[in-house]
């Protein structure tokens, strides 16, 4: 049984880290709702993007000499993981569920008898990934100094990314990330973005008339040389805005839990505390009344 | 005549997503007017203004935008620019 102090002391300390926890999901709220906006306005030009450039993989032929990122590098031996994890944790499971949809696919390519490598940005994926798949990681990039993503952290991902692409570092590249489903509910996606996906069949045979007649200026060759560049990095700035959302969704709720945590506990704590402080008392009056009793 | 459907997009956000009469696009090759129907396109954008109008006749709406794409296609027109502003 714990002494009388001892419990005071415990409920003071519960109380303070309730208090951290309280502020740090407040301070999660206000940036939570900053980083929503952006991700959700970041959204219609992702996904419009990736529909042109995926309809247009679709529609182009395939010869030697169209981009390496759309007509991949003819192999399909090594797979590059950009691993996209928050930089701090107390954020739930938030960081655990991106590094494990990451080493589910890692192991589903390692089974398949590819070799397997890591790009991590953010610095919660590295131990994991370090300890697990050990000299697979061959770069990482450091986010922690930004306050939210910028589109210009991402092109420079992105350009060093496809600079290993073409020097042949790499086959095939997918980027682990999570998107922003609501605060929450995040859900980790593991998405290809080297090379370009066509798009679907169905969508393809029904767009297959008009795409007969497609006209491009200045031709297809000058498009792509700029559009493919571009995609890659806006996948890679759309996912940072939606881990940066989700984040703090994730955080918040997280903090919410140990918050409310803190507070049950606070009330167990006080009930035991008063408990004793009665039978004390009790055992006090007790012992005065049958001294004055054997007077 | 069925009405164009016109987006305007930036990376930051949805610009505009409007049902217009036409837009006209400052391509790199020149400028180019799309109305609906338009037959399938695609360019790059060169700094320029769109014109957009809303109703045939009416006077045009131009919004700057710099750098991008334009792509007309069974959906109507998008256009995907590096920024924009009315």
């Amino acid at each position: 049984m714990a002494s009388l102090k001892a419990l005071k002391l415990r409920i003071g300390s519960v109380k303070s880290t309730q208090k951290i926890t309280k502020a740090m999901k407040m301070v999660a709220a206000a940036k939570l709702r900053r980083a929503q906006q952006n991700a959700e306005a970041g959204r219609p030009y992702a996904t419009r993007l990736s529909e042109v450039v995926s309809s247009l993989a679709s529609r182009v032929t395939v010869g030697p000499q169209s981009p390496k990122l759309i007509a991949g590098t003819g192999k399909d031996e090594t797979h590059l993981i950009v691993l996209a994890t928050g930089d701090r944790g107390l954020a739930g499971a938030f960081n655990t569920n991106i590094v494990r949809a990451a080493r589910k696919k890692a192991e589903e390519l390692q089974a398949q008898g590819k070799t397997v490598l890591f790009y991590i940005v953010g610095r919660k994926g590295r131990p994991v990934i370090a300890r697990s798949f050990p000299k697979s990681i061959i770069a990482d990039h450091d986010t922690s100094g930004m306050k939210s993503p910028a589109y210009a952290d991402a092109q420079a991902i992105a350009d060093d990314i496809t600079d290993r692409f073409l020097s042949g570092q790499f086959d095939v590249a997918h980027l682990a990330y999570s998107e922003f489903k609501s605060v929450l509910a995040q859900e980790p996606q593991v998405d290809q973005i080297i090379p370009v996906v066509p798009a679907p069949a169905a969508a393809n045979n029904k767009g297959s008339t008009a795409s007969a007649a497609v006209e491009y200026e200045p031709d297809e060759e000058a498009i792509l040389a700029d559009l493919l560049p571009r995609n890659v990095a806006i996948q890679i700035y759309r996912a940072l805005l939606e881990n940066a959302a989700g984040f703090y969704g994730s955080q918040m709720t997280a903090m919410d839990n140990a918050t409310r945590n803190a507070g049950d506990m606070i009330n167990r704590l006080s009930i035991q505390y008063n408990r004793q402080r009665q039978a004390a008392i009790t055992t006090e009056l007790v012992e005065i009344i049958s001294g004055a009793e054997a007077l | 005549m069925a009405d164009l459907h016109f987006e305007l997009v930036t990376p930051e956000k949805l610009v505009r997503s409007d049902e217009v009469h036409m837009v006209v696009v400052p391509g790199v090759e020149g400028d180019f007017g799309v109305m609906a129907g338009h037959a399938p396109f695609m360019t790059t954008l060169k700094d320029g203004s769109l014109q957009v109008f809303k109703t045939a006749g009416g006077q045009p709406e131009t919004i700057k935008v710099s750098g991008g794409f334009a792509e007309v296609g069974d959906k109507g027109l998008t256009v995907l620019a590096e920024s924009a502003e009315a």
